[in-house]
């Protein structure tokens, strides 16, 4: 069953599309940066893009970056959000489930083929933000956001490997949103909607101070805290609540997804 | 055994009762029709005994099992329309469609698909995808999915849409081979010209209560009335006075409980008969003197 979902997920053009997009858009900013010569002033745009002038080694955080507030989500949720309610509303999922297919086996399916997509999507992005960083910019040891000593080679490259865990962890809090309300909709450009929306509503709430309170709770309050993996020392606080809130949205929504799809008749 | 049976199935969704103590009894090896006007409850009950709605009362067993996920390994199913990855072809979505459940073994994945492209008449299909094909083409492909696994009870829902008569007596010719081979048809339809070519046995739902199971034959009961056609209508009006029921040209109706009898009285008095057919209840009579209006009228 998960082979079948993975099959069906890279069979499909849409996906493809997606990972293309993903990569081109990191990959014309970097050619527009190196070009001009112009990076954003430091503390504005995307992390790190004012330093990847220098350094290409930085690009794969920059790519991601850039890529973390709107394209990685939507994309996500595009895929996420299609998993139940795509299948609904194409009419298969009837046929899946008389199959039989296990209602619970079928759910962790489609949730293995988002996070594979989550996977290569965020390895592919940094790869080829690596390649293009290292083309257009030139690679030297990485220097230490908080002073200390640079970073070189293996200590970088662990560095951007723990950045694209925590941006996977990350948006796989997206791909639980997404697939709950797949289950509750037939239509899956609702699902995956209304889990932009979500996610949209947390961005504008914690930026806005009147919501302070419930701000360390909000699903995409840690989402930049990947910044401070490339300090020195790493400064792990924000990483750790990033990731235990991630887990808590992930177990949360996956149980309402199972939940509500394991005892709902299904008439689409 | 039984092929599929229900004890007091229910199905209520709020106050609205849509499924009301249904006990269906299809036996093993009948091709059992499942009639009903529109909004009846024969869709409920078909997602009910495929588990895909849950009931609210009531048990169901389907191959003697009430583990329902364990006997549907077993069952061939088309839910109203057929359904299909559009952007593949026919073969990868039998293929996929194999492989996402049990019982469907890799081995012979290919021949059974090849098996059942073959049995529906779309050996030929090529590898345009379905979003390509015809409404007929996707019913015939949506009965090929339900015959992959060679299954003991096919449980079908409209399985004639789309199909023009050509195609809808080539399927009715598979289905009576299929059955004739073993499988048990349970075929759920509001064309009862199509249930009564097919089917040996039928359940009649109405409003959520299945108001009629019996066989087929036992339902088409003689009305008494029996055609007469004669050349020599007038001298047999004479004859036969006051049972007469209609007239139309050298067609009478006459009311008869003997037919036997009424023939040699015709036959002593010298008349030519040309026909003399009893009049059998049809299965439309039936369903309609037992149903109400469907749902969708709303008077």
């Amino acid at each position: 069953m998960i082979l079948t979902e993975l099959r069906k997920l890279f069979r499909r053009p849409r996906t493809w599309m997606a990972l293309f997009l993903l990569d081109a858009l990191p990959t014309v900013v970097a050619i527009f940066v190196a070009v001009t010569k112009v990076g954003p002033r430091p503390g504005e745009g995307p992390a790190f893009l004012s330093a990847v002038l220098s350094n290409g080694a930085l690009f794969p955080a920059a790519a991601l970056a850039i890529v973390l507030p709107l394209f990685l989500p939507i994309s996500v949720a595009v895929v996420a959000g299609d998993a139940i309610a795509g299948e609904a509303s194409g009419g298969t999922l009837r046929y899946l489930l008389a199959r039989p297919v296990g209602r619970t086996r079928l759910l962790v399916a489609k949730l293995v083929s988002a996070v594979a997509f989550i996977v290569v999507a965020v390895v592919l992005v940094a790869a080829t933000a690596f390649v293009v960083g290292a083309h257009l910019f030139g690679v030297h040891p990485l220097p230490a956001l908080s002073g200390g000593p640079p970073l070189s080679g293996p200590a970088a490259t662990s560095r951007i490997a723990l950045t694209v865990v925590y941006v996977g962890w990350s948006m796989l809090g997206v791909a639980a949103v997404a697939l709950f309300l797949s289950t509750v909709t037939d239509s899956a450009l609702g699902a995956a909607l209304g889990a932009l929306a979500v996610l949209v509503a947390s961005q504008v709430l914690v930026v806005l101070d009147a919501a302070a309170a419930i701000r360390p709770y909000l699903p995409t309050r840690y989402w930049l805290a990947f910044v401070d993996l490339f300090r020195t020392p790493i400064f792990w606080h924000d990483i750790v609540r990033g990731v235990a809130l991630q887990g808590v949205y992930v177990i949360v929504l996956l149980g309402f997804a199972w939940a509500n799809f394991s005892s709902k008749d299904i008439t689409s | 055994m039984t092929a599929i049976r229900t004890e007091g199935l229910t199905k209520r969704y709020g106050s609205l009762v849509v499924v009301d103590g249904v006990d269906l009894e299809v036996g093993d090896g009948d091709r059992y029709g499942f009639l009903g006007p529109n909004g009846s409850g024969k869709t409920t009950t078909v997602r009910m005994l495929l588990g895909l709605v849950h009931p609210t009362a009531g048990s169901l067993e389907v191959l003697g099992d009430a583990r329902l996920k364990r006997a549907l390994a077993e069952v061939g199913a088309i839910v109203e329309a057929p359904a299909a990855y559009g952007h593949v072809s026919g073969r990868k979505n039998l293929a996929l469609f194999d492989a996402a459940g049990p019982g469907g073994s890799r081995r012979t994945r290919r021949r059974r698909i090849e098996e059942a492209l073959e049995t529906v008449g779309l050996a030929g299909v090529g590898k345009r995808p379905v979003k390509a094909y015809s409404l007929g083409m996707r019913q015939r492909l949506g009965l090929a999915a339900a015959l992959l696994r060679r299954p003991r009870l096919l449980i079908l829902d409209e399985p004639g849409n789309g199909l023009d008569p050509q195609g809808t007596r080539e399927i009715r010719d598979l289905l009576f081979g299929l059955n004739a081979a073993g499988t048990t048809l349970f075929i759920s339809s509001h064309l009862l010209a199509e249930v009564e070519a097919l089917c040996t046995r039928v359940g009649v739902l109405d409003r959520g209560r299945l108001v009629i199971q019996d066989a087929l034959s036992a339902l088409r009961q003689e009305t008494g009335r029996v055609l007469v056609r004669t050349p020599d209508a007038a001298a047999a009006v004479a004859l036969l006075d006051g049972r007469i029921t209609a007239r139309d040209g050298d067609r009478l109706m006459v009311t008869a409980p003997d037919v036997a009898l009424l023939n040699s009285q015709l036959v002593t008095a010298g008349l030519r008969i040309a026909e003399l057919r009893s009049e059998v209840r049809s299965l439309e009579d039936v369903v309609l003197e037992v149903t109400g209006p469907g749902s969708d009228r709303l008077a």
